[in-house]
């Protein structure tokens, strides 16, 4: 099958002499979740905008449903949707205005059946005459959602989408993504946030430095960066690792009293294991405090294996 | 394949879109964008024309309440067609909700049309109301109402064209006042609004056939009483050459993406 979005090549540098991007390719298949993971500066944003025709590539080329963005701009755009990371609205029109608007700026002809249903999704309804700077933050982000598809896109771009927002609009975001999908809707969002992409995503990129780094299977790729560790504190110090224990990736700190378990997020299982073999070596537990990767870490890492 | 795009087809949804997310400004701030424009345009009036211009006497035959008519609209129409066009893109850029347009299948010239049709309407909307305002302090005629319309709408286009360019180069609010204020209103006072340019003595009657605004002026007040200071077809060709630099001024901003894309 055809990739709905394709990215060949594609370079960015700007006037600056700043160098966003380098020789980026990506396909993202029709109907997938792709999340876009990378530290601030890796280069997504650019990336998205050039996709969206925001900012001009300097080399390369990108097609969107077979439409390619610079020669059959109209038919490429008119599939795309737009989430930016900024909440860039209208602060004097009112919601129902901002939505029509951007409705009648994709070419689509007033539908107000679909509006009112898209803004009933997104909690918005009651809204709907409220001017956007009356509106909490995580209100102008649906609102910002509900522009992006008022023109029923094929592909929906969410740039940070769940940054500065609380636990329940995240939750709620992260429905509508899957709901979307479900209906057919390509979706690429970027993310710091590794919970995110775990949560939501098929597949993973990993950009830095505007250089992908790779693309591979959610699953396949939790596994790289889901690395976790337990650290467990013993009630006596030992000297040395237990043989009975050497089974288990541990290091012993802090003279002796702190037990390091490092695992990834497949082996759960591990832990039970661990603790187990703990008190057959009749070796008491202080205290358990578990703690993951940083994303920082992880780039450092990826990086420094590339 | 969707209907609506194609190469002969255009958006015509997003023009709408854009112009009436524009005009929709205007309404709502009638009291900025009408009302005050026409109080202040209808000071003019009381001042030069009722109070002062009946002391003085008529320049080619017209009484100077009404000569300056033609001059006082087009200070108005000047200003507004630049500031009305200029704020309309300037504040999408400066609030960064300029990433939308940019990102939907409008043509440059389709983005164009919208803002600066929007702006023109405006501006011709307003003209036509101090019109009418005037006519309650002075009496006047229109000999060429035809060419008065044309000369209205060729100029409200142009300059609206003008401001968009200054909305574009302008990267903060006094750059968006500086040529308005500093250029447009001098060259308007300056232009024959209050005056023929044939009262002035040399060499400041041929210094003053450098000013464009000579030329919008004398051709709009032909169009009211059939006289002019220069001939109607230079005045028109003036105007036409403005609004061709302007034209290709905006298409080179959109295929260079100038100061919007990067």
């Amino acid at each position: 099958m055809q990739p709905i979005i394709q990215v060949q090549d594609l370079s960015k540098t700007y006037d600056s002499g700043f160098t966003a991007l380098h020789e980026v390719n990506l396909e993202i298949q029709r109907g997938e979740i792709f999340a876009l993971l990378g530290p601030n500066g890796a280069g997504k944003t650019t990336l998205i905008s050039i996709v969206c025709g925001i900012v001009n590539p300097t080399q390369g080329t990108v097609s969107a449903d077979g439409h390619d963005i610079v020669t059959a701009y109209r038919a490429a755009r008119s599939k795309i949707g737009l989430v930016p990371q900024e909440l860039s609205t209208d602060a004097f029109e009112s919601v129902w205005a901002t939505v029509s608007f951007s409705r009648g700026l994709f070419g689509k002809a007033p539908d107000p059946g679909y509006i009112e249903q898209l803004l009933r999704q997104l909690s918005l309804w009651d809204k709907r005459d409220a001017k956007i700077r009356e509106l909490s933050g995580g209100m102008k982000r649906r609102v910002m959602i509900a522009k992006a598809l008022s023109h029923q896109p094929d592909i929906l771009f969410l740039d940070e989408p769940t940054a500065g927002v609380d636990v329940e609009l995240r939750r709620d975001m992260w429905e509508m993504v899957r709901e979307l999908r479900e209906r057919g809707v390509t979706i690429i969002l970027t993310t710091h946030y590794i919970e995110e992409a775990e949560e939501m995503a098929d597949r993973i990129g990993v950009i830095n430095k505007g250089q992908l780094i790779l693309v591979e299977e959610k699953d396949a790729l939790m596994a790289k960066l889901g690395e976790k560790q337990l650290n467990i504190h013993l009630q006596s110090p030992l000297t040395e690792l237990p043989t009975g224990l050497n089974g288990f990736r541990l290091e012993l700190a802090e003279e002796g009293q702190l037990l390091i378990y490092s695992y990834d997020s497949q082996q759960l299982g591990g832990i039970a294991s661990l603790l187990k073999s703990l008190n057959e070596l009749g070796l008491e537990v202080k205290d358990l405090h578990s703690s993951e990767s940083s994303l920082e870490d992880i780039f450092v890492n990826l990086v420094r294996g590339a | 394949m969707s209907t609506w795009y194609g190469v002969l087809e255009m958006n015509f949804h997003g023009i709408l879109a854009i112009y009436k997310f524009e005009m929709a400004r205007t309404w709502r701030t009638l009291m900025q964008s009408i009302a005050s424009p026409v109080l202040s345009t209808s000071l003019y009036f009381i001042v030069f024309g009722t109070a002062i211009g009946s002391r003085m006497g008529d320049i080619d035959g017209v009484s100077y309440g009404a000569f300056i008519i033609p001059g006082l609209v087009m200070l108005s129409l000047l200003s507004e067609s630049i500031s009305n066009a200029s704020f309309g893109i300037f504040f999408p850029k400066f609030s960064g909700t300029i990433y939308e347009v940019l990102s939907a299948p409008v043509s440059p010239f389709e983005i164009v049309s919208g803002y600066v049709g929007a702006a023109a309407s405006k501006s011709v909307l307003l003209g036509l109301l101090i019109l009418a305002t005037a006519r309650i302090f002075v009496d006047y005629t229109i000999v060429h109402p035809f060419w008065m319309l044309a000369f209205l709408l060729l100029t409200a286009i142009t300059f609206s064209l003008f401001g968009f360019i200054i909305g574009i180069w302008a990267d903060d609010f006094q750059k968006l006042q500086v040529i308005p204020l500093m250029v447009i209103t001098p060259l308007t006072f300056l232009g024959g609004a209050f005056y023929s340019i044939n009262m002035l003595p040399e060499p400041w009657q041929t210094l003053t056939l450098f000013n464009p605004v000579v030329y919008l002026i004398s051709g709009f007040r032909w169009a009211f009483y059939g006289i002019s200071d220069v001939n109607i077809m230079v005045s028109l060709g003036m105007t036409g050459l403005f609004l061709l630099i302007c034209l290709a001024t905006v298409w080179w901003i959109f295929r260079t993406g100038y100061r919007i894309k990067s």
